[in-house]
C-alpha cells in the first residue's frame, strides 16, 4: 500500500486510539492538516497560541486518563510548545507532541521558520526524535506513544520535516514494538513490600504521603484501602490531591509550603513516612536538614531517581504504586487491623488537637470578599464533583486548601513547573475529554491574562468552561512574598492596569459576570455555573488577603506563618 | 560525603545527538566530567562511552541512575572498585633546548613513552597509562616549559571477571 508520511502519520496515530488533538497550522504542517480533514473520526481542535495547544493535550490526558496529542509548526510554533512541554515534563503527563520541521535538506541551513526543536527540548521531554526516513515514521510513532505513556509517563516529542510528511511509500503496519533499552520495571520486589509491611506494624507514629504518581499509575482505590485499613492518618502534595477523600476522618489535608498545619506537624512528627508517588520536592520538603529528624521513610516510585533523591530512604520499592500498593495492602489484610495500630491512639489525638489548634482558616469578612469564601461556596455549589483546573499563584493554593477533592483526576495544575497561563487551556482541555462534566478554572486575574486568546478557542469549539477570577488586582502570590520578606516594597506587582473582564469575555462572545459584594457570591456563582457557554467570573477580592499558613522558603515545614 | 573517582563505562546507541543527551544530563544537574571519551564498538549501532567524574556516593548513585533514564543508553557499568585496566594517550609538545634534551630523553625512557616528533626546539612525546602516570609524567614535562598538550581523556575496560 502507497501512502503519504502524513497520511502513515494519521493512521498511527488513531491506531493508538487517539480521537482528539491540539494544533495549530503552519507551512511545515499543512499537508498533515489537509490530512486530518479527511477523517472524521479525529478531532482536531484549532488554538490560538501553541502552548495553549499543549496544555490541552496535557489536562485532556489527565480527565481523560489517556495519551495527550498536540501538533504544531515549525520554528516559533515549536517554540512556543516549549513551556507545555517543560510543564508535562515536571508532572510526568503523557503527551506527543508533534512539531513540523523545515525540509531535511535544509536543516541545519538557518532556512526560515527553522530551529533545532530536538535540542531545545532534549532536557524537558522524555524522549525526543527528529525522523529523517519515512520509512521509520510509523515506528517512531509507535515508540513515542509507548514511551509517553509507560513508565514513569512523560510528553514525546516527533519533529517531521515537510519533505518526510510529503513522500510516499510503501507502508506495513510495524511489528509490535521491541525496544532494546527500554524496559520499565512494575513489578515491586516482594522482599520489600515484606519490609515495608513489617515498619508499619513497628511505626508508632506513621503517616502516609502519596503524590501525582498515585493519579497516574491509577492507585488512589489500594492507597485509600491500607489507610481506611490500619487507620492511617493521610497527607499529599499539591499533585496527589484527590487520591484520597478530602472528606475523610483520616485526611490531613496538604503537605508543604502552604500545606495545613497538622499535615505539616503529623509529617515533622512522624516516625514513620509511607510514601507513594512522590519525589519530596522542595516545595514538600523544606528545609531538608530539619525535614522529618525521627522519621523512617518507605517510598514506592516506579522512577528509581526519585528514590535518595532529597531525602534517604529505608525501604525504597521500585515499581508501579497501584501494583505495590496492592501488594503491601494483601499481605497487611493477612492480619488483624490492629496488628497495626501500636499507640494509635495517641498519635491520632494528637493530630486532632494540631488540628483544633490551627485549623485552616481566614477571616470573614461582611464588606470584601475573600478569596477563600469563594472557593469554599464553589465547591459547595459544584458539590465537589467539578473538575477544577488552576493558574499558579494564591488562586492555586487557595483551590487545593479548600476544594476538597474526592475522586483523583478532578484536580489540574501545573505542579513542578508553575505554569502562568496553564488554567485555562487545561480547562478547555479537560472538557473536551469530559464533555458532561462542569470544568471550572480558579485564576487570578494575572494569570488569566497570559492565556486569554484560548477563550475564542472555547467558544469556538462549543467547549464550555467556567472561569472564577480571584481578582485582586496585584500578583498576589509575589505580592505576599513582597509583604513578607521584602518590607512590603510591591515591586511591578500591582496590576490594577487590567481589562474588562466581563467585556473581555463579551468580546469573545462568551459571557461575563462581576461580583464584588459577599453576599453576592453564592447567587453568581449559581447564575454562572448554570449559563449555558463559556463564563467568566470576575470576583473582586481583599487585595492583599495572603495564603496561609506558609512555610518561609528555607525553613523546617514545622516552623509555619499562621493567621 | 567524601569525594571519589569513578569510572563509568556506558554503552549507547550509536545515533546522532546521544552524547548531547548525556552531556546536558551532566550540564543540567550540575555533575561535574573529568574526562569524556567516545567510540565505536565492535557492534556497528553501538558506541561505548567512557566517563570520569569525581563526586561523592549520593552525587554517583545520582548520576547512574538518570543515565539510565535516558532511552538511548544500553548499559551503565560503574567500574570503580572492580577489576579494570585504564588508559589515556596524551601527546605533548615540550620545549627541548640542547642542554635539556638528554634529560627529557631519559624521562621518556623511564616512562616507557617515545619522542614521536623531533624538532628544532621541540618534542612531540606519546605517553599512555592511568591517570596517574600521566600526571606524575606532566609534572615532570613542566619545568622543560610544555607548548601543548592533546588527551584522549580516560578510557577503560572491565576485564575478565566483570560484566
Amino acid at each position: 500500500m502507497k501512502l503519504t508520511g502524513a497520511q502513515i502519520l494519521i493512521k498511527m496515530i488513531k491506531a493508538q486510539g487517539v480521537d482528539t488533538m491540539f494544533g495549530y497550522p503552519g507551512g511545515a504542517t499543512i499537508d498533515i492538516h489537509d490530512e486530518i480533514l479527511k477523517h472524521d473520526d479525529l478531532r482536531h481542535i484549532v488554538v490560538r497560541h501553541e502552548q495553549g495547544a499543549v496544555h490541552m493535550a496535557d489536562a485532556y490526558a489527565r480527565a481523560h486518563k489517556t495519551t495527550g496529542v498536540a501538533l504544531v509548526t515549525s520554528g516559533p510554533g515549536a517554540t512556543n510548545a516549549v513551556t507545555g512541554l517543560a510543564s508535562a515534563h515536571c508532572d510526568s503527563i503523557p503527551i506527543v507532541v508533534f512539531t513540523g520541521q523545515v525540509p531535511t535538506a535544509l536543516i541545519g541551513n538557518d532556512a526560515f521558520q527553522e530551529v533545532d526543536i530536538v535540542g531545545i527540548t532534549r532536557p524537558c521531554t522524555k524522549h525526543n526524535y527528529l525522523v529523517k526516513d519515512p520509512n521509520k515514521l510509523a515506528e517512531i510513532i509507535q515508540e513515542a506513544f509507548f514511551i509517553a505513556r509507560s513508565g514513569r509517563p512523560g510528553p514525546v516529542l516527533v519533529d517531521l520535516p515537510k519533505d518526510i510528511v510529503q513522500a510516499m511509500i510503501d507502508f506495513q503496519m510495524p511489528e509490535p514494538m521491541k525496544m532494546r533499552n527500554y524496559k520499565p520495571n512494575y513489578k515491586p520486589n516482594k522482599k520489600q513490600i515484606a519490609t515495608a509491611v513489617k515498619m508499619l506494624k513497628e511505626a508508632r507514629r506513621p503517616v502516609m504521603f502519596g503524590g501525582g504518581g498515585l493519579i497516574l499509575s491509577g492507585a488512589s482505590k489500594e492507597f485509600t484501602r491500607i489507610a481506611k485499613f490500619a487507620k492511617l492518618p493521610v497527607t499529599a502534595s499539591l499533585m496527589g490531591l484527590g487520591a484520597f477523600p478530602g472528606t475523610d476522618e483520616n485526611w490531613l489535608g496538604m503537605l508543604g509550603m502552604h500545606g495545613t498545619y497538622r499535615a505539616n506537624m503529623s509529617i515533622g512528627h512522624s516516625d514513620l513516612i509511607f510514601a507513594a508517588g512522590v519525589r519530596f520536592d522542595d516545595r514538600v520538603t523544606g528545609n531538608l536538614e530539619k525535614f522529618a529528624p525521627d522519621a523512617k521513610i518507605i517510598q514506592i516510585d516506579i522512577d528509581p531517581t526519585s528514590i535518595h533523591k532529597n531525602v534517604d530512604v529505608d525501604c525504597p520499592i521500585v515499581g508501579d504504586c497501584k501494583m505495590a500498593l496492592a501488594d503491601i495492602a494483601a499481605l497487611m489484610e493477612k492480619e488483624a487491623p490492629e496488628n497495626f495500630m501500636n499507640d494509635r491512639v495517641a498519635w491520632l489525638k494528637r493530630i486532632n488537637e494540631w488540628k483544633e489548634l490551627t485549623p485552616l482558616k481566614y477571616d470573614q469578612s461582611f464588606d470584601t470578599i475573600k478569596p477563600q469564601y469563594v472557593v469554599e461556596k464553589l465547591y459547595e455549589v459544584t458539590k465537589g464533583k467539578a473538575i477544577v483546573t488552576t493558574e499558579v499563584g494564591q488562586n492555586q493554593m487557595w483551590t487545593a486548601q479548600y476544594y476538597h477533592f474526592e475522586a483523583p483526576n478532578h484536580f489540574i495544575t501545573s505542579g513542578g513547573l508553575g505554569v502562568m497561563g496553564f488554567g485555562l487551556p487545561a480547562a478547555i482541555g479537560a472538557k473536551a475529554a469530559a464533555p458532561d462534566k462542569t470544568v471550572v478554572c480558579v485564576a487570578g486575574d494575572g494569570s488569566i491574562q497570559m492565556n486569554s486568546q484560548e477563550l475564542m478557542t472555547a467558544v469556538a469549539e462549543k467547549l464550555d468552561v467556567k472561569i472564577v477570577i480571584l481578582n485582586n488586582r496585584y500578583l498576589g502570590m509575589v505580592r505576599q512574598w513582597q509583604e513578607f520578606f521584602y518590607k512590603k516594597v510591591y515591586a511591578d506587582t500591582n496590576m490594577e492596569a487590567q481589562p474588562d473582564f466581563v467585556k473581555l469575555a463579551e468580546a469573545y462572545g462568551a459571557t461575563g459576570f462581576r461580583c464584588d459584594d459577599p453576599a453576592k457570591v453564592i447567587q453568581t456563582l449559581e447564575t454562572g455555573l448554570n449559563t449555558p457557554g463559556t463564563v467568566i467570573m470576575d470576583f473582586i477580592v481583599e487585595r492583599e488577603e495572603s495564603v496561609y499558613p506558609m512555610v518561609p522558603a528555607g525553613g523546617a515545614i514545622t516552623d509555619m506563618l499562621l493567621v | 560525603m567524601e569525594t571519589n573517582r569513578y569510572i563509568l563505562s556506558i554503552l549507547v546507541d550509536n545515533e546522532p545527538g546521544v552524547l548531547s543527551r548525556i552531556s546536558g544530563l551532566f550540564s543540567g544537574r550540575g555533575f561535574n566530567i573529568d574526562s569524556l571519551s567516545v567510540a565505536k564498538t565492535a557492534e556497528p549501532d553501538v558506541s561505548v562511552v567512557t566517563l570520569a567524574t569525581c563526586c561523592d556516593e549520593h552525587v554517583i548513585e545520582q548520576i547512574k541512575k538518570q543515565l539510565h533514564k535516558l532511552i538511548n543508553v544500553i548499559t551503565v557499568n560503574d567500574l570503580t572498585g572492580k577489576k579494570y585496566v585504564e588508559r589515556e594517550l596524551v601527546l605533548v609538545k615540550v620545549h627541548a633546548k640542547t642542554e635539556k634534551r638528554a634529560e627529557i630523553m631519559r624521562i621518556v625512557d623511564i616512562f616507557r613513552s617515545r619522542i614521536v616528533d623531533v624538532g628544532v626546539s621541540h618534542f612531540i612525546v606519546e605517553v599512555s597509562g592511568d591517570s596517574g602516570k600521566i600526571h606524575a609524567f606532566i609534572e615532570l614535562m613542566k619545568p622543560m616549559g610544555i607548548i601543548e598538550i592533546a588527551s584522549t581523556g580516560t578510557i577503560a575496560l572491565g576485564r575478565e571477571n566483570v560484566k
